[in-house]
């Protein structure tokens, strides 16, 4: 516990903060936070409405609650899956070289160079804002990938030619043994870092296509609650809970990702004396 | 009829640098061949300076790089045989790297490693069986078990550790072991103790050694062959005590003059700067050391050298011996 | 000359010092090479950094300091603290690896000018100061042409000796090199140390050389000190240091050195030397020597007069009645 630093702790309590709201609250409340005219329209917080309605008749908080939990879900579902394929992807590539590792990399350089906003409004504008949540998370991993892909290789290079890989082989180890006992060690550190990174990268990318409503429209996450608020000029109508409510809570869970990310690679550097 | 133990013939390794349209081609390692006497148990050592080729020599008779051409047999079979039957290759061939702190992964006790050779080369059938093993081992390069037991690499010095790397390589009870320049990280002062050691394994066990090294005094001391490397070739080969009376090139006249001897001091003025190995071959006809040898004549610079043999196994890379005469 | 006065220096570790170096005394006189050896860990380096006055934290004197006299005076002199100023002007340094330090993007040329124009009194322009540098590469065998490269495009060696010539160049009365062959190739290495004792005798200053190889302090080196432990225990002319050694882990380090062509069983150094953070009583030699006594365990032996300019640090040599803990 003595190198938990300070940033570790914060950025872990802002996370909790978040998890909590998005994932133990809307236990508590039944029904469907999305539809419209559920309740009368902008109402102002109360002992029934935490935060008020918005014009649109939905209950902010229950509705930031879900929003919050749905967000959360983009951003690990792509995390996981991008990284998952990227390192060992870059894996492959980085311990066998040769025809594996131009063909692993030609791919994941493709993916890098081109744009990853362009396609997707593209795919938003085809969908009209009605794809699945399932379908812009399958378009963000397929960009993200390549980023863990790359990065995990260019170890795995340095990695192979040190003299304890030789001596790993020299003692019997299989390529699978010295994967898994000799690079992955190192690997797991950094690994950690990108992968909260990404869930970072991730909501962001997906609130980046909500507010333009190039994303889901019709379900609950940060960006279409910005989206739906825009649309009904929260801000000229001075709604500030229903603005605010979104864009603060994803500046915050931002920040607490940061700070976690930054604070873990102090704590793996602490523990190992630096 | 014994086979060979090690048998090298025209070696040669071209590393390409440089773009894939617009590189040139080094030659690491030139038409290098080497036969050792199958009869007991041999130190060749492989001197010479960085850039010699010597360390590429050794990862290629230890399967880590592949040849261009020629060829290596150990124990009667070539490499490409080798390279397919790993598990046998490894029983009979093991390397010591120079930096003991290199050879192992940090994140591992050294024991794991001791462990693992044991149970993956089939020395031992079990744990118990494995421990029995490996305190044997250990004792012979004098150390104990409990001495190693759950030791991380940076609990122990340079020296320790390097044991610890040839006590792994003994396991497998090896034919011949591959030591890179084992002792380069090591006070001059202990040295001993590391090459005395090869001496024992040698001489109780049977065990050869290519020792691959830049510490002449070392080489000279625990050899019984000696090959001296330069630019790629070999220019010398032979039985180190005949290399020490009668050195046959005059490169090796060079590293042994340039030895720090006790009994002959230098002085200032015995300064006689002709360059480094390191400096770029200018041309690539000609003797690669003429440049930088006393006895060059033009015909060194025009022609390039071939293999004379001097007395017995002793062989030479100068046309000196044939009076200038090529062909 | 520079004066090593009962010098005491540790690195402060924050919750223990680590003492490395105890109590060593000697001088380094003017026109002579002398040389510091030991095994690794001994303190030598430190020493050597001490002597520079580079006393970057956590390395701190403790006790005693180091006087570097100015030019040939007896009594002009600095003490430790006030030794920056005379960086590269009268005394330079060569650190271990120094190979490895040179600024890779910028040419070699560039690096001698950053450091003459701290050292020259005299303002010259860049054209001036190139015909020097030049005219004195020439006069170690080095070709000119070396200052206009990268590091990166130069040899090991080559490095090397570019950086004793900048650590020569504006002709201190002191150098310091740590380890300045180690490395590096035996033909490289008798060239540059060979260098060195060139340039030493024609400016007949001072020169000290760290290094751990028996056989380059026995090649260079006129006198030379031996530590162990963070001690100096023996310090004597080299040559008879070779033909007598008095102290028993110097005569173990002499016998464990292969003499090309004596093939008979040389012996090295059991053992490994005493940890430096925790105190020691006695001699520190004493559990690797195979003289030791009980009074070796308990007593710190003092430097005793063995030869006309030759002690060293043994209770088994003559009337030695050894020394307090504390220093005498």
């Amino acid at each position: 516990m003595k190198y938990w630093n300070f940033r570790l702790r914060l950025g872990l309590s802002i996370l909790f903060f978040f998890l909590i709201i998005g994932f133990i609250f809307p236990l508590f409340h039944s029904g469907n936070v999305t539809e419209w005219n559920s309740y009368p329209s902008d109402l102002l917080p109360s002992s029934e409405h935490f935060l008020g309605t918005n014009s649109i008749g939905q209950d902010i908080f229950w509705l930031l609650c879900s929003s919050i939990r749905n967000s959360f879900l983009i951003g690990l579902f792509v995390a996981i899956l991008a990284t998952m394929i990227g390192v060992l992807l870059g894996l492959n590539a980085g311990l066998k070289g040769g025809a594996v590792d131009r063909v692993v990399m030609l791919i994941a350089d493709t993916f890098i160079v081109i744009p990853s906003l362009p396609i997707l409004i593209l795919l938003g504008s085809l969908t009209k804002g009605s794809a699945s949540l399932f379908l812009v998370g399958g378009v963000l991993v397929v960009f993200n990938w390549p980023w863990p892909a790359r990065q995990v290789r260019s170890m795995c290079l340095t990695l192979r030619e040190r003299d304890y890989i030789s001596t790993a082989r020299f003692s019997g180890e299989s390529t699978f043994g010295i994967l898994v006992k000799e690079i992955f060690p190192f690997v797991k550190d950094w690994s950690l870092g990108n992968f909260i990174n990404t869930i970072l990268v991730a909501i962001a990318s997906e609130s980046s296509l909500a507010v333009i409503g190039m994303s889901s429209n019709s379900n609950a996450t940060l960006g279409t609650m910005i989206y739906w608020a825009n649309q009904h000029q929260a801000m000229l109508a001075e709604k500030w809970l229903w603005i605010g409510a979104p864009v603060v809570s994803i500046c915050l869970i931002f920040i607490g990702l940061f700070l976690f990310m930054t604070g873990q690679q102090q704590y793996s550097a602490l523990r190992r004396g630096k | 009829m014994e086979t060979n133990t090690l048998k090298i013939s025209n070696l040669s390794r071209v590393f390409r640098i440089g773009g894939m349209i617009m590189g040139s081609k080094i030659k690491a390692v030139d038409d290098v061949s080497i036969q050792m006497p199958p009869d007991k148990a041999w130190i060749m050592s492989i001197v010479g300076e960085s850039g010699s080729g010597k360390t590429t020599l050794a990862r290629m008779i230890l399967g880590l790089l592949d040849i261009s051409s020629g060829d290596i047999v150990i124990d009667g079979k070539n490499i490409a045989y080798h390279m397919k039957h790993k598990k046998e290759f490894y029983r009979l061939v093991q390397p010591i790297f120079q930096n003991p702190f290199t050879a192992f992964s940090m994140k591992r006790t050294v024991e794991s490693y001791l462990f693992e050779t044991a149970l993956n080369l089939d020395m031992a059938r079990n744990k118990e069986e494995a421990k029995v093993l490996i305190a044997e081992t250990l004792d012979r390069v004098g150390l104990s078990y409990d001495q190693v037991k759950n030791k991380y690499p940076n609990q122990f010095s340079g020296g320790e550790l390097q044991r610890i790397s040839i006590a792994r390589a003994l396991i497998t009870k090896p034919k011949i072991i591959v030591a890179d320049e084992p002792v380069a990280m090591i006070d001059a002062s202990l040295r001993m103790n590391i090459v005395n050691i090869f001496k024992n394994l040698k001489e109780e066990y049977g065990v050869s050694f290519v020792y691959i090294t830049h510490d002449l005094s070392t080489a000279y001391y625990v050899s019984d062959y000696i090959a001296t490397m330069y630019k790629g070739s070999m220019v010398e080969f032979g039985k180190a005590k005949e290399i020490l009376e009668h050195p046959g090139h005059p490169y090796t006249e060079l590293l042994l003059d340039s030895i720090p001897k006790i009994g002959a001091k230098w002085t200032a003025k015995d300064r006689l700067y002709m360059g480094d190995a390191e400096d770029k071959v200018i041309s690539d006809t000609g003797c690669k050391f003429a440049r930088r040898c006393p006895y060059a004549k033009d015909e060194c610079f025009q022609n390039a050298p071939v293999m004379i043999g001097l007395e017995g196994e002793h062989r030479s890379l100068c046309i000196r011996y044939t009076g200038y005469k090529v062909g | 000359m520079l004066e090593i006065n009962h010098v005491r220096a540790r690195y402060n570790m924050l919750t223990s010092f680590v003492n490395a170096i105890d109590d060593v005394n000697f001088k380094v006189e003017n026109d002579e090479i002398f040389g510091i050896a030991g095994e690794s860990g001994c303190g030598k380096s430190t020493l050597l950094k001490v002597m520079y006055d580079l006393l970057d934290y956590p390395l701190e004197v403790s006790d005693g300091s180091v006087r570097l006299y100015k030019g040939n005076s007896d009594t002009e002199y600095v003490e430790t603290g006030e030794l920056k100023k005379y960086w590269w002007k009268e005394i330079s340094y060569v650190p271990q690896g120094a190979m490895h330090v040179m600024n890779p993007v910028t040419k070699v040329e560039t690096q001698f000018f950053d450091t003459m124009s701290r050292g020259y009194h005299e303002k010259m322009s860049r054209n001036q100061l190139r015909e020097k540098i030049s005219s004195y590469m020439k006069e170690l065998e080095l070709s000119p042409d070396v200052l206009k490269a990268y590091p990166h495009q130069l040899s090991g060696g080559m490095r090397q000796r570019v950086l004793i010539a900048l650590a020569t160049f504006l002709n201190p009365s002191v150098i310091l090199a740590d380890e300045p062959t180690t490395a590096l190739d035996v033909v490289v290495q008798k060239d540059i140390l060979t260098m060195l004792m060139s340039v030493q005798k024609r400016t007949k200053n001072s020169m000290v050389i760290v290094s751990h190889d028996m056989g380059v302090h026995y090649q260079v080196t006129n006198r030379m000190g031996i530590m162990y432990a963070g001690q100096m225990i023996e310090i004597g002319p080299t040559d008879e240091i070779f033909d007598n050694p008095k102290h028993p882990y110097t005569q173990m380090l002499i016998g464990a050195l292969p003499k090309v062509g004596d093939n008979s069983q040389k012996e090295g150094i059991p053992g490994t030397p005493p940890n430096l953070k925790d105190p020691l009583a006695g001699c520190r030699f004493a559990e690797r020597c195979k003289y030791a006594t009980d009074e070796c365990c308990r007593i710190q032996p003092a430097m005793v007069q063995v030869g006309e300019h030759h002690c060293a640090a043994c209770l088994l040599l003559g009337q030695n009645t050894g020394r307090s803990k504390h220093g005498n």
